[in-house]
């Protein structure tokens, strides 16, 4: 039994969350609504405590009996999912002030999803993964319908709570027949118990904990949901579940396949390398004929899952640190390319939401449009910009695990993808303008805007070194678990 | 005989028009489910399960079920229509699950559990024995489904809460400071006059 003082040190940036997410909830009720953005800013020096709290000695910890793991790897994921949980609340503010929803709890909700997702990075037994999961779900689920008034925010939230009930039964399906077939939930023993010959209710128990996982990173084929709750979830809310919870689920798809069930690599390979080819075709053919740049952004985000997926079908250090590398620069693009929907609003003051909308941006909006170029160039993956790097980091990871089919594959789709995102900036740059858009209300989002621009601009490049360092750091603590 | 009971109660659940009787067919499932656990000897399990999901669930599923007005005829519709392609997936998967079965009867070896089953201490009920493991063991995942119901009961007010205008709620306050000089007017009208207030 080990001591619980020593647990709650280990944990203790979980336990910042917590106890912050309820002090918040207290200074909304008795403050009420107006403390919106008081609460918001609250949040985010939170954020920054929790964060301070990831610092520490580099090597891995457990806690709680095994449940809990603190290493390189939880501690690398847990900064993105911070950074992004902060920003996303920032950038609701305006938007919810002006749609009349601007409710205390917005900040709240994201902060205990922010909670889960670091007990997800963090899990290391079956029990606290779907604990975690239940709890960043949950409050996803409440984020989506915020817009309780709206009929396609409800419609949104409440697909997305049937169906992700029905992926996280699925899920659990698959833990008890895990738990059936070895005896135990614990990574570590699972690593012992599962081999390379495994008794085969692992093997349809490993199936169904994929396809659950599968679910909440939006790879194909559980991919259903994404565009359908992004275009109806608030903006702010669809970047929040472009972000953060990529990060955090895709973190988590890594640790289970590579720590747990480790022993089962040639089976889980052939999963994880289909899913990530039928997510990059889909994603970039789906995208083309979409009217609705939300919509565009979630088969784009599918897209991209498919390209981070190549490196843990990889499965070797190099891939694994691929990815962590991907998730790093892909959280910023997204909510960059999101940060500039939400921007776009018409003469009435309304949120725009077509493609048609974008017609000669460059001349409304200089500003904006040259963000907007920034971004689709870099979530295209041209060269200069920092999307191309991540990129080739998981192709390289590919070929050298000799997987030639799977890197051919995605450079191809790349390639597809890059029309549509071409197509965005055809439409910003060589059209005439169509009505007017509004200039940026806020001063902090245009700021953000700005700074997530340039960070994705080659200017980005001066980051390379540190962030290639971190995530090789953390696929190795993986790796000698 | 119990399980089977529960798979047939179960099918009834789905198949039964009347959803009143899906929720009892649903109500039989759970107990014989109890059943199970107390042949397996958790009594504590199968007392919670008639107690939460009998007592508490189920009613409450019965009551739903009874307010809203749902036209199952018309929820039905565009069912025959998807029948065919639903059989054939569920046909395969069946199909794709009996075959790694067989495979593994012939191949495999059903893998040895790497952490034994604990065994129950005898002189331990398993009540005890439950609580000596969540408050220990298993503390954080105990506490972290305490944030999942706080999360859910958030997202319950959030959804459903709003602020009405023109409500008259009482105000005790105002009430308690109340002196008769504001209620009570005296007059003494003359006779045949009214009374103005």
């Amino acid at each position: 039994m080990q001591p619980i003082a020593e647990s709650i040190g280990i944990a203790a940036p979980e336990l910042v969350l917590a106890t912050g997410a309820m002090v918040l909830l207290m200074l909304g009720v008795f403050r009420g609504n107006r403390s919106l953005h008081g609460l918001t800013y609250g949040g985010v020096i939170i954020y920054a405590i929790a964060g301070f709290a990831l610092l520490g000695d580099a090597q891995s910890e457990l806690a709680f009996d095994g449940l809990y793991i603190a290493d390189d790897f939880s501690a690398y994921l847990k900064v993105l999912i911070f950074a992004a949980a902060a920003i996303c609340s920032i950038i609701a503010l305006p938007y919810l002030v002006r749609a009349r929803s601007d409710k205390f709890e917005y900040p709240v909700l994201i902060m205990l999803g922010a909670l889960g997702m670091s007990m997800m990075v963090s899990a290391n037994d079956l029990l606290s993964l779907y604990i975690g999961l239940e709890l960043q779900s949950l409050a996803a689920y409440v984020l989506a319908a915020f817009h309780r008034n709206e009929a396609s925010s409800s419609e949104a939230g409440l697909k997305y709570f049937v169906l992700g009930a029905l992926a996280s039964g699925i899920l659990l399906y698959g833990v008890s027949l895990v738990y059936g077939f070895t005896g135990t939930t614990d990574f570590r023993l699972l690593q012992v118990a599962v081999t390379e010959t495994p008794a085969v209710g692992t093997v349809i128990g490993l199936v169904f904990i994929l396809a659950g996982l599968a679910f909440k990173v939006s790879a194909v084929p559980f991919h259903m949901w994404t565009p359908d709750v992004y275009q109806g979830a608030p903006t702010p809310v669809a970047a929040f579940f472009a972000s953060a919870p990529k990060a955090a689920a895709m973190g988590l798809l890594v640790r289970v396949c590579m720590d747990a069930f480790g022993g089962m690599m040639s089976e889980w390979q052939q999963i994880i390398a289909f899913m990530a080819i039928a997510s990059m075709v889909l994603g970039a053919v789906g995208a083309i004929g979409q009217r609705s740049i939300k919509r565009l952004l979630a088969y784009s985000s599918i897209n991209n899952i498919g390209f981070a997926l190549i490196g843990l079908a990889a499965a070797s250090e190099l891939g694994i640190s691929g990815v962590l590398f991907y998730m790093a620069i892909y959280l910023p693009m997204t909510i960059g390319a999101f940060l500039v929907v939400l921007s776009l609003r018409g003469a009435d003051g309304r949120p725009l939401d077509t493609m048609n909308s974008l017609k000669g941006l460059s001349k409304t909006r200089p500003g904006l449009a040259i963000a907007l170029l920034i971004f689709m160039f870099s979530l295209a993956g041209i060269p200069p910009l920092f999307g191309f790097w991540p990129k080739f980091a998981v192709f390289n990871a590919a070929i050298d695990a000799e997987m030639y089919v799977l890197a051919v594959i995605g450079v191809v789709t790349s390639v597809v993808g890059a029309f549509y995102y071409l197509r965005i900036i055809k439409l910003a740059y060589f059209d005439e303008p169509e009505g007017t858009v509004l200039p940026q209300e806020s001063r902090v989002n245009g700021a953000l805007l700005a700074g997530i621009a340039v960070f994705c601009s080659p200017l980005g490049l001066f980051l390379m070194g540190p962030i290639t360092v971190a995530a090789a750091r953390a696929a190795r603590a993986m790796l000698t678990f | 005989m119990l399980a089977g009971i529960i798979l047939l109660s179960g099918t009834a659940v789905i198949l039964s028009r009347n959803p009143v009787h899906s929720v009892l067919w649903l109500i039989l499932a759970f107990f014989n489910a109890a059943g199970l656990f107390l042949m397996l000897g958790a009594e504590f399990l199968a007392m919670i399960l008639v107690i939460v999901y009998v007592g508490a669930v189920a009613v409450l599923f019965l009551f739903v079920v009874m307010m809203l007005d749902i036209d199952f005829a018309k929820l039905r519709e565009g069912f025959v229509s998807y029948l065919p392609f639903g059989l054939i997936l569920a046909g395969v998967l069946a199909a794709e699950l009996i075959v790694a079965a067989m495979a593994a009867v012939v191949v495999g070896s059903p893998g040895e559990p790497v952490a034994p089953v604990i065994a129950a201490a005898a002189d331990v009920s398993n009540t005890e024995a439950l609580g000596a493991l969540i408050y220990t063991k298993y503390a954080y995942v105990f506490q972290a489904s305490g944030m999942v119901l706080l999360t859910a009961m958030i997202g319950a007010i959030v959804l459903t809460h709003r602020q009405r205008s023109g409500v008259k709620r009482q105000n005790i306050g105002q009430q308690v400071a109340r002196r008769p000089e504001d209620a009570v007017i005296i007059t003494k009208p003359g006779v045949g006059q009214g009374v103005e207030l």
